[in-house]
């Protein structure tokens, strides 16, 4: 009954979310999320389940994504006609394929030669791509128009709005399908050889064939969240298949945390956010991001959901608000300092003068505003050194039974 | 056609020796701990970011001691409170944070130095023709690059192999164990080769930086190509990250100097296809066209055939 419960709570709060943030810019960002949720998903198929660490997965979400556009203009020039709906379909398709010819060959060893071969696919196709100019584009890319096609129930999807309609269902129905694929025995059986792939051998599963199978898959869903992108954004380029996407894909992943199915959906939503946001108020947003996720790898390796997670136990021993108080009490010194960190950084990139930070007017070049920001600095930083042994000793504390627990 | 084999041959192993500079540092790494430093280019380009800095105030010369000696310690902190603290989390961890890493220190040169190339030069005394072949010159600098290279090859060399220090280290890469319980620190032996890893990207990064221009993408054009010849030569072996390193540089070099291509190939065999075809942009593909995706063809039919590289004892 649960299970439905929270699908249905799911299905529910996609509807709503459009309805609640309706400005272009928040719906934008809505289609972005739904992408970044499939495509982080289906990544989360190889490295979370399947063990395998792939530094290529951003190939199959190009490809996907470039057929897709192709499809799309094929539409537009009245090649065949099918409603848009379908075109991550395509996508997906495209996607399925190009992993099967890769993983063919890719799949028989998981670990470290897996990761090079994936790195080695995926900076041989970006690069082709510059070359291959008839399918790829070159440097412009390849761009379509999504309104060409026949309506779907008096959709055109000339609105973003619209293609959020489309982009929701579609990830709604992959999120699904990858949930209900860990539950089969493929999916088990995928946990299985990332754990033990001898053991998995000897009860007579071949170890390579359960990794084409989630390799497969994991193409198929990046494939599906390539044709996503292409209805989205019309246009993919060279950018849309190389490292740094699939940097990024890996980056959602483990910050979501990988050892749970609704982790690198926890890491696509908040890193798609923290990207949009983050980008609107400073340029360097790029190295706050790279230092969240050296932090994250540091102190969280179970990432954000795992983070989440570690509190089950104080809430079933119900001491949970045991930790209320510490954790207010370290939050607050931990954000000054870092807060004062990034005025320094901000301050020390910014050219001009008078500099406005958080409403407060400060001098770059002026000895008392860096003297100020330093002290403040310190005084966080010795304030978090007093307030983090009672934190340590609250979770000690709630996470032990006592004799008076008894429950 | 023979002064551009001789160029070609002479760039190739100015390429290969400054690649396995990088390459020896990374494998060494490897051997030890098993992990692949995703990071490494990045502190080849600190190397020459540090090096421009510092010879800005001093000169070229102090720089190219200093700059490596600062991007060593710096390894060497990194693995000391970095890597080590993540090493509990497992391999994936271990990646995934030289993975973030490389990013981060992209970042960090883009935010102190900028993202424009910096002038970084070499210096006036190295600024003059070496010799005069069928016209070309042949920089007296690209000189001093494999003079360096072969000079740290030789260094490496011997501190590994005739060295108390070498047979220690040697010692804790197959068996840390028995060596720890000999009494010797091998957290600190790990963290030192860290150091002297990174610190010999650094070296290589302050020798390439003026050849190959300064720039916060630098790490990203040669830290896949170092990996491909770590992974070539075979994972841990050093006299295969050479070969590696030498074979890449002369490949790319011959590919780069040559003219032939796709159409030669169709003309020899006597094919021909229409404009319109729609595989023309294969069939008229050229060797230099093709020539920075050759590392990663090779990687790919190497990782195929031959899992362990070619001078690799295991896998993984």
């Amino acid at each position: 009954m649960f299970k439905y419960a929270v699908w249905i709570l799911f299905a529910i709060v996609i509807l709503i979310l459009p309805q609640l943030f309706s400005s272009l810019l928040a719906v934008s960002i809505l289609n972005q999320m739904a992408i970044a949720i499939v495509f982080a998903l289906s990544y989360n198929m190889l490295l979370g389940q399947g063990g395998m660490l792939s530094f290529g997965h951003a190939v199959y979400f190009g490809l996907g994504g470039f057929m897709a556009v192709h499809a799309l203009l094929g539409i537009e020039e009245g090649d065949y006609s099918f409603s848009v709906t379908l075109i991550p379909l395509v996508g997906g398709l495209f996607g399925l394929l190009a992993a099967l010819f890769i993983g063919s060959f890719s799949t028989r060893k998981a670990g470290t030669v897996f990761a090079m071969i994936s790195l080695g696919v995926g900076e041989l196709i970006a690069a082709s791509s510059l070359i291959l100019v008839s399918f790829f584009g070159g440097e412009a890319g390849v761009s379509g128009d999504r309104t060409y096609g026949p309506t779907f129930f008096g959709y055109d999807f000339a609105q973003d709005l619209q293609v959020y309609y489309l982009a929701a269902a579609w990830m709604f129905i992959a999120t699904l399908a990858m949930y209900l694929f860990t539950q089969t025995p493929a999916g088990r059986m995928a946990n299985a050889v990332r754990d033990n792939p001898e053991r998995a051998e000897f009860i007579g599963y071949s170890a390579r064939r359960v990794r084409l199978i989630s390799f497969v898959m994991a193409g198929f869903f990046a494939g599906i969240a390539g044709g996503l992108f292409a209805v989205n954004y019309e246009i993919l380029t060279e950018q849309n298949l190389n490292a740094v996407t699939s940097g990024n894909v890996l980056l959602m992943a483990y910050i979501g945390g990988l050892g749970f199915f609704i982790g690198p959906m926890v890491g696509a939503v908040v890193l798609t956010l923290v990207n949009s946001v983050l980008s609107h108020y400073t340029s360097l947003w790029m190295l706050y991001l790279g230092i969240m996720f050296v932090l994250t790898v540091m102190f969280l390796p179970n990432g954000l959901t795992g983070f989440l997670m570690m509190h089950r136990t104080p809430w079933h021993l119900g001491k949970i608000r045991l930790l209320i108080k510490p954790y207010i009490l370290t939050a607050i010194p931990s954000a000054v300092f870092a807060l004062s960190l990034v005025a320094m950084v901000e301050m020390a990139h910014s050219n001009e003068e008078e500099f406005v930070f958080l409403g407060a007017t400060l001098n770059s070049h002026g000895l008392l505003s860096w003297g100020l920001l330093v002290a403040i600095a310190l005084l966080a930083y010795v304030a978090l050194r007093r307030t983090l042994p009672g934190l340590r000793e609250a979770w000690v504390h709630a996470n032990t039974i006592d004799a008076g627990d008894q429950r | 056609m023979f002064e551009v084999l001789i160029f070609a041959t002479l760039n190739g192993l100015v390429t290969g020796l400054l690649l396995f500079m990088l390459a020896s540092g990374l494998t060494l790494i490897f051997s030890m701990m098993g992990v692949l430093n995703f990071a490494h280019a990045s502190f080849y380009m600190l190397g020459a970011y540090f090096a421009y800095s510092i010879s800005l105030y001093t000169g070229f010369w102090p720089a190219l001691i200093l700059a490596p000696v600062l991007v060593g310690v710096l390894g060497a902190l990194i693995e000391r409170y970095g890597l080590r603290r993540v090493h509990k989390s497992g391999h994936v961890a271990e990646l995934v944070f030289t993975f973030g890493l490389a990013f981060l220190i992209e970042e960090a040169v883009q935010f102190f130095w900028g993202r424009a190339t910096r002038d970084y030069r070499s210096p006036d005394i190295l600024d003059f023709p070496l010799f005069t072949l069928f016209g070309q010159n042949f920089p007296a600098y690209k000189a001093f690059m494999i003079f360096i290279s072969i000079a740290i090859f030789i260094g490496l060399y011997f501190v590994l192999t005739r060295t108390r220090i070498g047979i220690i280290i040697q010692a804790a890469i197959t068996h840390p164990h028995t060596v720890g319980n000999l009494g010797h620190n091998v957290p600190m032996i790990f963290m030192a080769v860290f150091g002297v890893g990174s610190g010999l990207a650094g070296l290589a990064g302050v020798i390439a930086g003026p050849v190959l221009t300064t720039f916060p993408g630098m790490a990203a054009v040669l830290g896949s190509i170092v990996f491909v010849i770590v992974v070539i030569g075979g994972l841990g072996s050093l006299a295969g990250a050479l070969v590696a390193s030498l074979l890449i540089g002369l490949l790319q070099s011959y590919a780069i100097a040559s003219d032939i291509g796709m159409p030669d190939l169709l003309n020899w065999l006597g094919v021909s296809f229409e404009r319109d075809h729609p595989l023309n942009d294969i069939w008229r593909l050229t060797l230099p066209q093709v020539a920075p995706i050759l590392p990663f063809l090779l990687l790919v039919l190497v990782l195929i055939f031959r899992p362990s590289g070619l001078f690799g004892k295991r896998e993984s």
